[in-house]
């Protein structure tokens, strides 16, 4: 409204010189309000800075101290390899590798059985979640409120719970991810329900199809790439999380890491960093070229 | 409307068979696929050692642990929660802000069209991709056996897991400014310095601004779990908890981290939008 009002001034204002100088008192008026604003963001910046610094008991003197420590540490994971003895070198350094092969294989089983159980649930979940595909507000409600709970409690408070009550090993670990996977990408497919076309959708109900028809064949066959795509964004993300639940004794690689870490089995360390670092990368990479070859489908199938 | 008759359908069929039945070889295909991905799953499923009993045994102990928990009490360590809690956030604030820090400079060396030098940001590119791998939580762990016990430790997991991630992110910011503002400021008379400032930055100002913003959100909800690891915060009194077997206080503190994470949700949500509509 103000600037309306100044707007008219400008306009009434014939002189050369008034016009002039009714700009230059917007023109101030806009960055001393802009200046304030900053001020105002960049204060409320300091004083969250001050008290997560003081909250944390952090210091600059401390992060100078434990900088060189923390890069003594890492220098000290790395293995002297001398290159007349190389073979021996890395023979010695990997010694374990056909165990922690396997404890790898079993990582990537845990993200992918973990995945496919969540995506399962994550399935029956979705439809009743979608605003689009459900008539009663209530059954919408509820399972909206559980996919967030499972999304927001964290995967390793799951572990946790689950290696109590069924026990230490990978079963707890499958569970955990599972019941994430299922919060997550069960919100995610239901965003692409939630943007299907509703003709199909409504040719399946004028043939007469009931409520899981209409799913089946109305709704699944055009979310189904998008769902698959999301389905291996998922899983590299699991295998990565299922390399940490190890430490809470939920099966995989990273009960081996964290004993290697507690009794300062120095090179091991770095040993099983760098596997864990060539298997994500490896899944990665085949993820995303079976997601772009999807996708790819999709547009020539002309969706 | 016209009616197709049984007999001009079977020609149809005769015709084109493609449309009614998918070609032999594709199917085979598809069949092998679903077999190979169903042997994966069965094989997975071995072994973990997934039996019917085992879950019977686990659901129903599940159901105990759940019937312990219930009501959800803090008993007398509501302050402590209270304090681990800010420690929490105050890790995840600390951890992102370093994180961000060091990213620019990271982000404008990753950068195409600042450094023209493809094998150099080829291999940074790299870099940020396999440390990408390691889990925050191994961070943590690894930063508390380096720097001790603490908070000290989260902040530095946390910094060091996210830099890689927001340095690539930034410099895809980079990379898609439009050339026209930097151009303009180069016609203008404006040094190296200059151009960056007036005509790079107030572009990718915004779009950082709202990355970082959605790191933090991310953080506060690693941040919770760090402590597990002994890294402070909220998690290890979560932790010890569970160990004591005080599932009511258990319960009290998840609930707390659910609070505490949406509202952090919804007001970085908040945040970004009005930042990207600023933009």
């Amino acid at each position: 409204m103000s600037t309306m009002g100044h707007a008219r001034a400008d306009f009434t204002a014939t002189g050369r010189e008034e016009r002039l100088s009714a700009f230059e008192t917007r023109y101030r008026r806009e960055l001393g309000a802009r200046r304030l604003w900053t001020l105002l963001y960049g204060a409320l910046f300091a004083a969250a800075l001050a008290g997560s610094v003081a909250v944390s008991d952090f210091d600059l003197a401390d992060l100078m101290a434990g900088l060189p420590k923390a890069w003594t540490y890492i220098a000290g994971t790395l293995p002297r390899l001398s290159p007349d003895t190389l073979w021996a070198d890395l023979a010695d350094w990997y010694w374990g590798l056909r165990f922690w092969l396997r404890l790898l294989v079993e990582t990537i089983l845990m993200g992918f059985v973990g995945t496919v159980l969540g995506g399962i649930v994550a399935l029956l979940l979705c439809f009743p979640a979608s605003r689009n595909l459900v008539e009663r507000s209530g059954i919408y409600f509820v399972a909206r409120r559980l996919l967030e709970f499972c999304r927001t409690v964290p995967e390793l408070v799951f572990a946790l719970i689950f290696v109590f009550a069924f026990g230490l090993g990978p079963f707890a670990g499958v569970l955990a991810i599972a019941v994430h996977t299922a919060g997550s990408l069960g919100k995610l497919f239901a965003e692409v329900n939630e943007n299907v076309d509703p003709r199909p959708i409504e040719g399946v109900r004028a043939a007469g199809g009931n409520w899981p028809m209409l799913m089946r064949l109305g709704v699944v066959p055009q979310a189904l790439p998008n769902y698959a795509s999301y389905f291996l964004l998922r899983l590299e993300i699991n295998v990565r999380g299922a390399s940490a639940l190890g430490i809470v004794g939920a099966g995989g690689i990273g009960q081996e890491l964290y004993v290697a870490i507690r009794q300062f089995e120095y090179t091991d360390i770095s040993a099983i960093m760098l596997l864990l670092i060539a298997t994500t990368s490896i899944i990665d990479v085949t993820c995303e070229t079976i997601r772009h070859r999807l996708i790819g489908q999709d547009m020539r199938a002309g969706h | 409307m016209t009616s197709i008759t049984h007999g001009e359908i079977a020609r149809l069929r005769r015709g084109n068979p493609e449309l009614f039945h998918r070609p032999i070889p594709e199917r085979l295909r598809q069949w092998g696929l679903w077999l190979a991905f169903l042997a994966a799953f069965g094989y997975g499923l071995w072994w973990i050692d997934a039996n019917p009993m085992r879950i019977v045994e686990g659901l129903n102990k599940l159901g105990l642990l759940v019937r312990l928990m219930i009501p959800p009490h803090p008993g007398d360590g509501l302050w402590d929660y209270v304090h681990a809690m800010l420690e929490t956030l105050g890790m995840a604030f600390l951890g992102t802000v370093i994180a961000a820090v060091v990213a620019v400079p990271f982000g404008f060396l990753g950068a195409k069209n600042v450094m023209p030098n493809w094998f150099f940001h080829f291999t940074l590119r790299r870099v940020f991709d396999g440390f990408r791998g390691i889990d925050g939580l191994v961070w943590a762990l690894i930063f508390v056996s380096a720097v001790g016990l603490g908070p000290f430790a989260g902040v530095l997991a946390i910094a060091i897991g996210d830099i890689p991630l927001l340095s690539k992110l930034f410099a895809e910011a980079i990379e898609n400014i439009d050339r026209k503002p930097v151009e303009g400021v180069r016609a203008a008379g404006g040094s190296g310095l200059q151009v960056m400032r007036l005509g790079v930055f107030p572009q990718v100002l915004p779009v950082m601004m709202s990355h970082v913003l959605y790191f933090f959100e991310s953080n506060v909800r690693s941040a919770t779990i760090l402590g597990i690891v002994g890294a402070g915060g909220i998690g290890l009194q979560l932790s010890d908890r569970i160990r004591i077997n005080n599932w009511q206080a258990a319960a009290f503190i998840i609930l707390m981290i659910l609070v505490t994470v949406a509202a952090i949700d919804f007001l970085s949500r908040r945040l970004r939008m009005k930042i990207i509509e600023a933009k």
